[in-house]
């Protein structure tokens, strides 16, 4: 009898597992909220058809990405399997031990030579300059410009600006130019208005706003070597950039003080800004006439070069790090090997992904596949980046404390409020030893 | 054992002892569950972070945390803007506390008496505070909106920034947060006014009292009571405002403790002074509401 029983559990219990499917192995990517995470459900959905494991990009507000993110690292949480973090999570991530190294992995693939050199730089290394890789980089972002070709062809706009300032109307290739144009098209009477630029002091937007002209203008936030801020974020260059800055304020819309990557697309879309400064990330949806209305006529330029001809552009993007609480991290790392590879970077790049894979970007393919995609990978070879060490929110919150109120709210002059963030950011590197 | 007898013969007459649960039943199942909640989810946290505001923790580091005695403490209570934080935030609950008081008890007067759907009238006031508070965030941002916003329009502001002006942003969430809970004053002060003896009225009628004299000698001493309470409900909440300011701008002169709070704890990780500063919001609500329960016994023993 008791046999009998046996023999009867194990064929029910065989016969439950003939009739299971095999559970399919599975990895999760964290990600912000915006159009590149759903280009990269659609590139990974690719890799489950070659290999079966379902891969699911897990997304978020961006506001609330990093606040997630870190929340779920400082649990030690297994929910997600890779992350595409920010570029200056890169010190907090690694020293934190949320992030698995990757170095072996990086010389094993020679990605500093596959990858663009900025990408590698800012995205996967960290501290700088120590030869260690936390990333593989992957969505290449930096702040570029759309602006109204219509207006800017415009014969009759074109003849009243060259009458005012003396030379022609064109996409700008300096901050004055930038300016100018901007002073031009602002006619609120006419709800029409110069310039949209990032105000928001939520989290980042302000601040790579901010750096987009101190870079341009010669600047520097400081050494990222030795920490000293004192003489490079408030030098001359660098309040002579805040200043410009703070000029094209004055030709936004009514209203431009809480403004991120929506409202900057939104001046366009809603004909309200001649230009507006936004990631490259975010112009996929300019082209589009079902979301803007004047998509033929939306051009875009790099952003444009300061007094002294220096031409940089403020840092976006982000790199996929496996996470270290992951019991998948093998799982993981085959998914990377799968992601590096030449024609899967090419795929990312087609579905409308910044690869920063350097073949990619400099094929021709590439640089004529949308009108912008040649200011991009311009831009790409002339960034710079905010602090990437672990008390990077800190330092960020002190620049908005600092920021904000001369940009927005008209307090103080652009060197006070320099003077006043360099001695911020200096007790804070105290603060954190950086200087022991 | 001895103490399970006691328990369980305490009110024998009681509802629940008819339905056939004994006193020992009703402990079991709902107070030692209540407290054992309290303790794990609001008493061990509680406790947690006062420890962890005595040490330098960053939750997002593996480090362990270190002792450093007041040095938290100190280092809030010497930043000066942490002062403008408390200075902010203090304005805006005189602001939006003393508008919900004026609105919400004036509504009520104006409520107090019968006239036709009275019943549909006020529960149509009452709507506002059954919202998100994300939501009304989100649609005072478009009313306040200087090109299209109907503020403007139906005042005939043209085109001014109620939200990107630093002086007026604080009073444009203080607005918003008095149209959401003016109706909450409303409804207990409402109560209230149904509650005053009609006689008193009359006496004061008879005795040819001015309207002034009978609101300032009847009404409001008899409605104080509940009004306090009603104060001292908002008094907190306001205190500890955070979703509408947060939403609607991002001002230095909207930046009230709980958003400085928030931002410590959650975009820079410093957990440890985030728990110093929690403790002394937490002391500071303590001390105003005791200001406030004192005058409220001082109002029910007149």
């Amino acid at each position: 009898m008791r046999h009998r029983m046996k023999g009867l559990l194990a064929g029910a219990g065989l016969a439950v597992m003939t009739a299971m499917p095999v559970q399919a192995q599975e990895l999760t990517i964290f990600w912000a909220e915006w159009d590149p995470a759903n280009y990269l459900q659609q590139l990974v959905n690719e890799y489950t058809e070659e290999t079966g494991v379902v891969v699911t990009v897990e997304t978020t507000p961006s506001a609330d990405f990093q606040t997630k993110a870190f929340t779920e690292f400082n649990a030690h949480g297994d929910a997600y399997d890779l992350v595409v973090g920010d570029s200056q999570w890169l010190g907090a991530g690694s020293t934190g031990g949320h992030y698995v190294e990757l170095t072996d992995f990086f010389k094993k693939h020679n990605l500093n030579e596959v990858m663009a050199p900025a990408t590698v730089k800012y995205y996967a290394e960290y501290p700088g300059n120590s030869g260690r890789y936390w990333a593989i980089p992957l969505e290449g972002d930096a702040l570029g410009w759309s602006y109204r070709k219509d207006w800017f062809e415009d014969p009759e706009e074109k003849a009243a600006f060259k009458e005012k300032y003396g030379y022609e109307l064109a996409v700008p290739k300096t901050f004055k130019e930038l300016r100018d144009i901007a002073e031009f098209f602002h006619r609120p009477d006419e709800n029409r208005y110069g310039i949209a630029i990032y105000t928001d002091n939520s989290y980042d937007a302000l601040m790579m706003g901010v750096e987009n002209a101190i870079f341009s203008y010669g600047g520097d936030l400081g050494n990222y070597g030795t920490y000293e801020v004192d003489g490079y974020i408030n030098s001359d260059k660098a309040v002579a950039a805040l200043e410009a800055y703070k000029e094209l304020y004055k030709f936004t819309p009514p209203g431009w003080a809480k403004t991120f990557f929506v409202e900057d697309n939104q001046a366009i879309t809603e004909g309200l800004a001649a230009m507006s400064m936004n990631y490259f990330a975010f112009f996929p949806s300019l082209l589009n006439e079902s979301t803007n209305p004047h998509a033929k006529n939306t051009g875009f330029f790099a952003n444009p070069a300061g007094p002294d001809g220096d031409q940089y552009a403020a840092l976006g993007g982000q790199g996929i790090s496996i996470v270290s609480y992951s019991d998948q991290k093998e799982e993981a790392m085959k998914f990377l090997e799968w992601f590096i590879r030449d024609d899967v970077q090419k795929r990312w790049a087609e579905l409308g992904g910044y690869t920063c894979s350097a073949a990619v970007l400099k094929s021709e393919e590439f640089q004529n596949a949308t009108p912008y995609n040649k200011a991009f990978y311009e831009t790409m070879f002339r960034v710079k980046d905010f602090w990437a060490v672990p008390e990077y929110a800190e330092l960020l919150q002190q620049a908005n404390r600092r920021l904000y109120p001369y940009v927005v709210g008209d307090q103080g002059t652009a060197k006070e409020a320099l003077d006043a963030l360099a001695k911020d950011w200096q007790e804070t590197f105290e603060k954190y030893g950086r200087y022991e | 054992m001895a103490t399970t007898t006691i328990i369980s013969t305490l009110d024998p007459s009681s509802r629940a002892a008819a339905r056939g649960w004994s006193d020992l039943t009703i402990r079991n199942a709902f107070i030692i569950p209540t407290i054992v909640f309290l303790i794990v989810f609001n008493v061990f946290p509680l406790l947690y972070s006062l420890y962890y505001s005595f040490t330098d923790f960053r939750a997002s580091m593996n480090a362990p945390a270190n002792w450093v005695g007041l040095a938290n403490y100190r280092e809030l209570l010497n930043d000066p803007f942490i002062w403008r934080n408390f200075a902010i935030t203090a304005k805006y609950v005189i602001i939006s506390v003393g508008g919900q008081v004026i609105v919400g008890f004036g509504v009520a007067m104006l409520l107090n008496r019968p006239f036709p759907l009275k019943g549909l009238v006020t529960t149509l006031l009452l709507l506002p505070m059954m919202l998100s508070m994300a939501v009304v965030g989100l649609f005072w941002k478009l009313l306040y909106n200087p090109s299209w916003g109907i503020i403007n329009y139906a005042l005939g502001l043209g085109r001014f920034e109620w939200l990107s002006n630093p002086d007026f942003a604080l009073y444009a969430v203080a607005i918003t947060d008095i149209w959401m809970w003016s109706p909450f004053v409303m409804l207990l002060s409402l109560a209230g006014l149904s509650a005053v003896p009609k006689h008193l009225y009359e006496a004061a009628a008879i005795d040819r009292a001015g309207r002034l004299y009978t609101f300032f000698r009847i009404t409001l001493p008899l409605v104080a009571p509940i009004l306090l309470i009603a104060i001292i409900f908002r008094t907190m909440e306001a205190f500890k405002t955070f979703d509408i300011a947060f939403i609607l701008t991002s001002q230095p002169t909207t930046e009230m403790l709980s958003i400085r709070l928030y931002k410590m704890a959650f975009q820079e990780w410093q957990t440890g002074l985030s728990c110093a500063l929690a403790y002394i919001m937490l002391i500071m609500v303590v001390a105003i509401t005791n200001i406030y329960v004192k005058y409220l016994n001082k109002a029910k023993e007149r």
